[in-house]
């Protein structure tokens, strides 16, 4: 039996200890927020947190995740009014939207570590892949957000 | 829990009150009910199906006063949501901050033939091509608002005045909300159709609006096909041959059968379905399943073979001209003759989300539950091949999580429902990463040779171009037989050569057509993405040829085109054009017109000792005579750059042993945050008649303006892409 946290609520499953967290998430909990991409940990749009820490899902085994509380998309805040979801809002980031779960919980990790992160640093943290060509309004998203948490 | 309820689930127990009012302006007027906050719902379909008759047209006004405006065109990520309502209310002259946007229903649109025009996103049409009668829609609503509440006043609707959904009475001080009348409006029959604004009287149409449907897809709510979950619904996973066009054999099913969770095996005409209780687990097993494979004739095939092919096919054709203007063999012999060649490589849609549909069969009902760009053909595709009627088959379009012309012929749908039919619950049918890259219709190869005889000033008194290319219309059939539509020589490969804009009285264009198995089809901006490539490349190597300024030699081949010109002033201006590079970096320029819009751009490049590209600045200037939403415009060009970015400096499908080689963003590489340049959008809008398309139009000029400013860089030509396969290193 594989025991999680998702959002705060506790869930007992009996799945085959090597499934994937982000099906579990997606097929299980019914969390569909959370994105497959490409099965690789390349993309990044299955990023959730597990204890805090930005975590490719689709890539982790639910045993390893076993015990661990996990963030989702849907448990960043209860009405979109996350710093990083705001500062999303202002600046329009999303537009097909596929990929913008990942990168927000990817975001929200990056302000925890470092409140006012440079450029450099946001090039660095933030890998994930969005073939809209969001970038240039992330950015501005994420530096927006860190003026504002 | 998450299963998708139909959001007005309950509906046909409340007193919902619609009217259809014109067949011409498609308008329906109704009573609704009060509900749904957000602008965009997470599951943005009509729900219809569930209360027929219903909704049939562009608007609803709720008692709240809200406004529904029904949206024909696909949303993924173009922005339609935001920009088609916008024409409905610049008509409607409604409060915009109770505008909701929901998908217009297929199943409507087949119903009422064609009450919704066209229902197809691609060729960046969506403004152009539904403008006039979304405005239309608009003004006839507001006409009917304002002589219901006139009738009840007793007074005539021209001494009425309307501003943000309130109709006023101003000798009386009498005022109405439009919700309040909307159930007397949809029995007003007008004695005629209002005129619809011009530009100059806009007063929402050009300013920047926030778009709809931010708020779903910040919080996870957005339902993508792949968010589709159905009571009682199955998980299906396939495999099918590497080589494109290759067969299945035979399979074991024994193998994986026993397998936790997996329900059965369903062969399929070029691979196998597993289906299971769960994705992964189905997944699992279709990886695990035996297969044994008929690659067919193209088993042998590789990418060196194909482009030596296409190259070849430049010498010995057999050719069709497609434009032959003043006489070009002549004016080849009359001044110095330069040649170049060019070629581009296949290369993959990769849409965020691999493709997906979700299917219910039953014995006189279909429902689709996916991301479509043409969600009427969708469900004609449905009919055909669960043999039904298409009034029997209800397609839920979803979010695209991207499309790039990749979801208008939906090879998924097929697989779904060969499935379904051997089911009788319903079925979500996913394509893992690698048979999404494996299984495209991708952009095709080509090889363009470029001929031009110049005078003695370098100016080019001839052009012949010459391309070799796969043939889009030839690939899709029988899938779609576009012959239909499209007559004559091919478009979709020579467009931007035959329409390129620079004065040379003597010009030709010919084409081979010639496909390889590979199967192709409309890669975001179609043959422009290739064209452009060649075109303002060679333009490039004429200027510097002749040491004449990349910008003014340009500048002298359009000055019979004022709206060129200025993209081009404007874009100089903006990009500091005159100002000298540090060694080590350069700045190329290119101007393109594709889909009704000019887009000129500016690349500056950094090349390092290790012959590593980075770019560091894209400058755009667009000319797409009118804007809806200038916020829309900025982002699309922020998209079509980086997009076409990506494939300029990294991206190629190739084949070997007739198979596609990449299968994954490991192979097949994307432009990062890292490597995302500072992008500046500049609008020079010419006005008049113009109404430029801007889904694609951002990506043709970014090939060339990077192989350009790589030159500038580095002084070494880059005519073959991607640029990761020219070695810089010690270049610049």
């Amino acid at each position: 039996m594989i025991v999680l946290t998702v959002n705060g609520k506790r869930y007992e499953l009996d799945i085959e200890p090597e499934t994937p967290l982000l099906w579990v998430l997606r097929d299980e909990i019914g969390l569909t927020g959370t994105k497959y991409g490409c099965g690789i940990a390349q993309c990044g749009a299955c990023t959730v947190h597990i204890d805090d820490q930005p975590v490719r899902s689709c890539s982790l085994s639910v045993a390893d995740a076993n015990g661990t509380s996990v963030t989702t998309i849907e448990g960043l805040s209860s009405d979109g009014s996350h710093p990083v979801q705001k500062a999303w809002l202002a600046e329009d980031v999303p537009q097909c939207g596929y990929c913008q779960s990942g990168q927000i919980m990817a975001a929200v990790a990056l302000l925890k570590a470092i409140p006012k992160p440079t450029d450099a640093q946001i090039d660095e943290t933030i890998t994930n892949i969005c073939r809209c060509g969001t970038y240039p309004r992330l950015r501005a998203a994420i530096h927006r957000a860190a003026e504002t948490i | 829990m998450g299963h998708i309820e139909p959001k007005r689930a309950g509906l046909s127990r409340r007193n919902f009150i619609v009217a259809t009012l014109t067949a011409a302006g498609g308008l329906a007027v109704g009573i609704a009910l009060p509900g749904a906050a957000a602008p965009v719902a997470g599951s943005p379909w009509d729900d219809g199906a569930d209360q027929p008759g219903e909704i049939n047209a562009w608007i609803v006004i709720e008692p709240d006063d809200s406004i529904v405006i029904r949206v024909a065109q696909s949303e993924m990520g173009e922005g339609v949501f935001t920009s088609m309502p916008m024409i409905v209310a610049e008509e409607l002259a409604c409060d915009w901050t109770k505008v909701r946007a929901e998908y217009a229903s297929a199943h409507r649109n087949i119903v009422q033939k064609g009450v919704y025009k066209n229902m197809l996103t691609g060729g960046s049409s969506a403004v152009r091509g539904s403008r006039t009668y979304l405005q239309q829609a608009g003004a006839s609503a507001r006409a009917r608002l304002v002589e219901a509440a006139a009738k009840r006043w007793g007074v005539s609707s021209s001494e009425c005045q309307v501003a943000d959904s309130r109709i006023t009475h101003t000798a009386s001080g009498r005022s109405l909300t439009y919700g309040a009348v909307a159930g007397e409006a949809a029995k007003i029959v007008l004695a005629a159709e209002p005129t619809i604004k011009t530009p100059d009287q806009y007063t929402l149409l050009g300013k920047p609006m926030a778009r709809l449907d931010t708020a779903v897809k910040i919080n996870g709510e957005a339902i993508f096909g792949i968010d589709v979950r159905l009571p009682d619904m199955l998980y299906a996973a396939v495999v099918t041959c590497p080589v494109p066009g290759g067969t299945m054999k035979s399979y074991d099913a024994k193998a994986v059968q026993s397998l936790r969770g997996v329900h059965s095996v369903v062969p399929l005409p070029n691979g196998v379905a597993v289906v299971a209780d769960r994705y992964w687990r189905a997944q699992r097993a279709a990886l695990a399943l035996p297969v044994e494979w008929d690659a067919g004739a193209a088993a042998g095939s590789n990418s060196a073979k194909f482009a030596e092919d296409y190259r070849n096919a430049l010498k010995t054709g057999p050719f069709q001209n497609a434009k032959s203007t003043g006489d070009v063999a002549k004016a080849l012999t009359q001044g110095d003759v330069i040649e170049a060649l060019y070629e581009v490589p296949y290369l993959a849609h990769a849409t965020m989300e691999p493709l997906n549909c979700t299917v219910h069969l039953r014995p006189d009902r279909l429902d689709i539950w996916m991301g479509t760009q043409a969600p009427d053909m969708t469900a004609g595709l449905g009919a055909k091949v669960a043999g039904l009627k298409p009034e029997q088959v209800f397609v839920h379009n979803c979010f695209l999580g991207g499309g790039f012309g990749r979801r208008a012929v939906n090879d998924e749908l097929v697989q779904a429902l060969a499935v379904a039919k051997t089911l009788d619950r319903p079925v979500k049918l996913v394509w893992s990463r690698e048979e999404d890259m494996r299984h495209d219709r991708y952009r095709p190869q080509a090889a363009i040779a470029f001929k031009a005889a110049v005078g003695k000033d370098g100016m080019p008194i001839a052009l012949h171009a010459q391309t070799a290319v796969g043939s889009i219309i030839q690939s899709l059939k029988p899938m779609l037989d576009l012959s239909v539509f499209i007559k004559g020589l091919e478009p979709l490969a020579t467009e931007g050569l035959v329409n390129m804009p620079y004065a040379v009285s003597n010009l030709k264009v010919d084409v081979v057509l010639k496909n390889t198995h590979v199967p192709v089809m409309f890669w975001r901006s179609v043959g422009s993405s290739q064209n452009a490539f060649a075109v303002e490349s060679f333009i490039d190597e004429l200027a510097h040829r002749s040491g004449q300024d990349p910008y003014r030699f340009r500048r002298k081949l359009l000055e019979g085109k004022p709206e060129f010109v200025k993209v081009l002033d404007v874009l100089a201006e903006k990009s500091n054009w005159s100002q000298k590079m540090p060694a080590g970096k350069g700045r190329g320029i290119a101007i393109h017109e594709s889909f009704g819009t000019i887009v000129g751009q500016v690349v500056e490049v950094a090349v390092d000792a290790k012959g590593v590209v980075k770019c560091e600045r894209v400058v755009v200037v667009v000319d797409c005579g009118h804007v809806v939403n200038p916020r829309t415009v900025e982002m699309q060009m922020e998209s079509g750059v980086i997009y076409g970015l990506t494939a300029a400096l990294y991206d190629e499908i190739t084949v070997k042993d007739g198979a596609i080689e990449q299968g994954n963003f490991d192979s097949y590489r994307m432009v990062k945050l890292a490597d995302s340049p500072k992008i500046e959008t500049h609008l020079a809008l010419s006005g008049g008649t113009k109404w430029g398309g801007i889904g694609e139009p951002g990506t043709p000029p970014v090939a060339p303006a990077l192989c350009n400013a790589i030159f500038a860089a580095t002084g070494k030509r880059i005519r073959a892409l991607p640029v990761k396969n020219t070695d810089l290193r010690g270049q610049a």
